[in-house]
């Protein structure tokens, strides 16, 4: 039945070896008005049936081809490598535990070794953890760690931070007590730190060094919320003096996947590693000389420092850690700077293309971006609903957190948008289907 | 010759004119571990005797450091950066971790030698 | 070293992978002041050089696929396969978060019976299926507790936890600003009733508790407990950790909890992962279900939907719906159980730790009388005359074959070993598992100075992990090799 192991002889030999006459006996602690008849759930089925019960379920959603999807927002579609699939599927690495037992974890302890390297050089910092749960937790992650450091309890988001990643900042910020304030005109003596995201949610360029330098006059620490594929062309955040640096991962070898599981990212100075949340990958050596890796400085951590700890994290997304250190692994500084000057290119096209279709027009005219961008479109709402049923996943619309722009687009292209499928979304729109 | 204090959380404080000397005891240091980071606060900081002042750590702990004495940090044992392994090897010496210009008396609530001796007395 | 780093086998010459042509012009530049001038400095490595390093590492692994792993409180079962297969459905995979409502309504329908399904579990009403991992969810669950006092205009600023709490439970109450007050255990292990009636007021916002608690045992008392905190006006948070115990025998909700966290990568069998992703699901009673995160999944006449008017929900606390992956492979799990495969496996879980407890009881103290539920605590203080300690006893099952057994939790236990076989390893396992206990106790006896050197058949011994604390090295770094 099920994955259950036992066999009816099997139970009945432990039974005895306890010295008990059932199972039942071993429950008498358990008091018998609170005893359950039975769970009110169905039987269980034959493998055959549940992943038929799952397939139609999958079946009912739809599924927009890769190259036909230009909506973003956090979450884009991108090139997988085989690679990373044939790795994470491995169950050495799948069925792992936590390696809290060195000797037996190499495998983990160095694979993660090595994200944590990719991650400080892709960001230009000197630190990096072992990641954490999406990038809005790792905004909020790094506000935490910048109101422990300064002492200070407010920060300061300058510009336009993914609305979701500003909503978590706020949940975590009421349980803390500290407090989220909006624009660089709030920055002043009480701010703890200065957070902006590059490029912004409609996929604009920000001024991050000019931010960086305000949050150091007013003596705060300054929060980089990056682009992973952003950084093969953009300073990174440690070529421009920030603090933190920390951003969403799931571009480098995850799918969209319903938005989970997904990868937070956080890099800082090596000031500030003592006050780095969640798990550390560390070198050391054995007795015998050997090179080896374990978690470190766990001091830190909740289970240790329990009701001192700055955070309560105690896992990462270890095995999207993985698949992102696969990513990277792969493409190397020349296929990540392909990767984003394709997309960047195509995007520029896409974007001189629809902002010449009549009713549509660039929303900040002159305003640089990367690989997505903001369009006024007149209703925008049908033309999407029209273009979905013509198969493709059209921009995003706005309006559901900046109701003052609600007839804002944002599209996205990257390498997996070809140019025939660029045609094919402005051609819909051109020729009046959508 | 100063007097030497010590507290219920196991630090000692020497006290010679009005300056202190804080450091952790060795029953401390041994139920630590091996010390792998001190994080002690910068000289010019006000402290009141209670006060965290610190953080002391091992592999397997983390311990909050209190302050015995009110006053100011005058110096803090910047040798403990790359060599925390002196706290274990000499506490009551070169393991010491703050100075403080006092700006009352030592305490309240210290205990003598024989006081600590006695409450570490049940633990060993 | 066993494996060298990627960085250590990159060449500077390696060319990069190939990808298409843009296909298109745009004369578009980045304003200068914002390029990037150095570029990162990544490994460059052929694809067979990538998948046989990696492939190397895979083999420095212990995992669940290959050993038993006997970690009280971590519910270390079998990854059934086809949960894998249904995670990497296209239908699942491939689905942006901003989809219209109306084109994942099988996404969205598979979340709404999996909440049914783990409320039914558990015995409570609501579920978010939002929270990342374990400690998020507990904190989630604070956060809503914590909603709900202060929308009554109530100060409660305290949370009760027992001194036999896993470290999480206070972490998370401290990142809510809750001040933590300990519950002593009384001599049997369980909670000191008394105790907690002393320390209940009208501050306390919750008592945190697990039940089976962490010593494996059944707070007996727990109906009495749950009594006291309603009326003192506080709610009772279910830490979900040990629920491998109970599932179709007892649940939290009927026991008197507000509040359950679930962990889908313990019970309900998601892959760890190496540490992760997990998801922690909070489950409440009616009263809390207003302050729970938003979105909800909400069914209506005309299909299922994103219910985001929740005015009282405190909010979210990740970004999109969940980890939604991981959500389909648990659903896949209790799906293929069924209400009567879940009973069965708790029972077989209680068995087995009984089984593994009256065995290991001749060889280690085992502090508490039995019987026990899922897991026990043994203790490795009777070695200490040797100058063994229960990490020498985790290292010596590394030797031979098994993952260790927690060591060093829970607190209150000295030298605490705590083992929890789960349903799903089988009896000649068990068998074999006590062997090797048997031969290191023997060995502790015998020769402790080379249990001391134990593993000494891995491809790495025992790590200095003092030096690594004291001058961490975190990253791999290119001008004279590692910083």
């Amino acid at each position: 039945m099920g994955y259950l192991v036992h066999s009816d002889v099997d139970r009945a030999l432990m039974l005895e070896r306890i010295g008990v006459p059932s199972v039942d006996a071993l429950l008498r602690d358990v008091p018998s008005s609170l005893r359950l008849p039975r769970l009110n759930l169905d039987r269980g089925i034959s493998e055959l049936e549940t992943l038929n019960h799952l397939r139609s379920l999958a079946g009912q959603n739809r599924v927009f081809p890769d190259r036909m999807c230009f909506r973003g927002g956090g979450v884009y579609r991108r090139f997988i490598p085989a690679a990373v699939a044939a790795v994470t599927s491995k169950p050495e690495f799948y069925t792992a535990y936590t390696p809290y037992q060195p000797e037996a974890s190499q495998g983990t302890l160095q694979a993660i070794f090595e994200f944590q390297t990719l991650i400080a050089q892709l960001t230009g910092m000197d630190v990096s953890n072992a990641s954490l749960y999406d990038g809005a937790t790792a905004v909020a992650e790094a506000a935490m760690m910048a109101t422990v450091q300064t002492g200070r309890h407010e920060v300061v988001v300058a510009g336009r931070l993914h609305p979701e990643y500003g909503e978590v900042l706020r949940t975590y910020a009421a349980g803390r007590g500290f407090v989220v304030l909006e624009g660089e005109e709030s920055i002043s003596t009480t701010t703890a730190a200065v957070i902006f995201q590059q490029p912004d949610f409609f996929g604009l360029l920000i001024d991050a060094p000019d931010l960086t330098r305000r949050a150091h006059e007013a003596a705060a620490l300054a929060i980089a919320c990056v682009d992973p594929i952003s950084l093969a062309l953009l300073a990174p955040p440690g070529e421009y003096g920030a603090d933190i640096a920390v951003g969403e991962g799931q571009q480098l070898g995850m799918s969209p996947s319903f938005g989970g599981p997904h990868l937070g990212f956080i890099a800082c100075r090596s000031e500030l590693l003592r006050r780095l949340p969640g798990r550390l990958v560390g070198q050391g050596h054995d007795d015998a000389g050997r090179r080896g890796f374990t978690l470190t400085l766990t001091a830190r951590e909740q289970h240790i420092r329990r009701e001192k700890a700055t955070s309560n994290i105690c896992t990462n997304h270890s095995l999207c850690a993985l698949a992102a250190s696969v990513y990277l692994t792969y493409m190397g500084p020349e296929g990540l700077r392909q990767v984003a000057e394709i997309s960047f290119v195509r995007a520029h096209f896409l974007a001189e293309r629809l902002a010449s279709l009549p009713g549509i027009e660039m929303a900040f005219p002159g305003a640089d971006f990367l690989f997505e961008f903001p369009l006024r479109i007149e209703n925008g709402g049908d033309r999407l609903q029209r273009l979905s049923g013509l198969g493709i996943l059209a921009g995003l619309q706005v309006g559901r957190w900046y109701p003052e722009l609600r007839d804002v687009v944002t599209f996205c292209c990257t390498e997996v948008n070809d140019p025939g499928a660029i045609d094919e979304l402005v051609a819909a729109i051109g020729d009046g289907r959508a | 010759m100063g007097e030497r204090y010590y507290t219920q959380s196991h630090e000692w404080v020497l006290v010679e004119g009005d300056t202190a000397t804080v450091g952790i005891t060795d029953f401390a240091q041994s139920q630590l571990g091996d010390v792998v980071f001190v994080e002690l606060p910068d000289p010019g900081k006000m402290v009141e005797a209670g006060d965290n002042f610190g953080v002391i750590e091992s592999v397997k702990a983390a311990s909050d450091l209190y302050c015995p004495v009110s006053g100011s940090v005058i110096e803090a044992n910047d040798t403990l950066g790359d060599n925390p392994e002196l706290v274990n090897a000499d506490p009551m010496g070169r393991g010491w971790l703050i100075k403080v210009r006092m700006n009352g008396d030592p305490g309240p609530g210290l205990l003598d030698e024989m006081g600590y001796a006695a409450l570490v007395g049940g633990s060993l | 070293m066993i494996e060298s780093l990627s960085f250590e086998l990159s060449r500077p010459d390696f060319p990069g992978p190939r990808l298409p042509p843009a296909g298109v012009d745009s004369d578009a530049t980045i304003p200068a002041h914002l390029v990037r001038h150095t570029a990162p400095d990544l490994p460059r490595l052929s694809e067979p050089e990538i998948m046989r390093h990696y492939g190397r590492l895979a083999s420095l692994n212990y995992s669940i696929s290959e050993n038993f792993y006997p970690l009280g409180s971590c519910t270390m079962k079998y990854n059934p396969v086809a949960n894998e297969t249904a995670a990497a459905l296209e239908g699942f995979a491939s689905l942006h978060p901003y989809q219209e409502d109306e084109t994942v309504q099988g996404a969205l329908e598979l979340m709404w019976r999996l909440e049914k399904a783990l409320c039914e579990i558990v015995g409570v009403d609501r579920a978010t299926l939002q929270p990342a991992a374990g400690a998020h969810g507990e904190w989630t669950a604070l956060r809503v507790i914590q909603a709900y006092h202060r929308d009554r205009n109530e100060i409660r600023d305290v949370v009760i936890v027992p001194d036999s709490a896993h470290g999480t439970n206070p972490a998370s109450a401290a990142l809510c600003g809750f001040k933590v007050v300990e519950v002593r255990s009384a001599p049997d292990g369980r909670v000191d009733v008394s105790d907690l009636e002393s320390k209940l007021s009208g501050r306390v916002a919750a008592l945190m508790l697990t039940n089976p608690n962490t010593l494996g045992l059944f707070e007996r008392d727990i109906l009495k407990m749950a009594d006291l905190v309603h009326r003192a006006g506080g709610k009772l948070y279910y830490d979900g950790a040990n629920l491998n115990a109970l599932m179709g025998i007892c649940r939290p909700g009927d026991m008197g909890f507000d509040a359950v966290h679930l962990n889908l990568h313990k019970t309900f069998t998601s892959p760890h992962g190496g540490g992760g992703p997990g998801a922690g699901p909070v489950a409440v009673k009616a009263e809390l279900a207003p302050y729970l995160p938003r979105p909800m999944v909400q069914r209506t006449e005309s299909g299922f939907r994103l219910d985001h008017d929740r005015p009282h929900s405190i909010g979210r606390v990740r970004s999109f719906a969940g980890n939604f992956l991981v959500l389909v492979r648990a659903y896949t799990y209790i799906v293929a159980m069924g209400g009567d495969g879940l009973t069965q496996a708790s029972l077989d879980a209680v068995l087995a730790a009984n089984y593994l407890r009256t065995l290991v009881d001749e060889v280690l103290e085992v502090p508490h009388p039995g019987p026990c539920m899922h897991e026990f605590v043994a203790s490795a203080r009777g070695l200490g005359e040797n100058g063994v300690r229960a990490l020498d006893v985790a290292k010596g099952f590394l030797q031979r074959g098994f993952y260790a057994p927690t060591v060093y939790f829970p607190l209150i236990v000295p030298e605490a070993v705590m083992i929890e076989p789960t349903e799903t390893e089988s009896k000649s396992t068990l068998d074999a598992f006590m062997a090797a206990l048997v031969e290191v106790v023997a060995l502790a006896r015998s020769d402790p100075e080379q249990l001391h050197q134990e593993p000494n058949n891995l491809p790495i011994g025992r790590l200095d992990e003092v030096a690594a604390a004291r001058q961490p090295i975190l990253r791999w770094r290119r001008v004279g090799g590692p910083d």
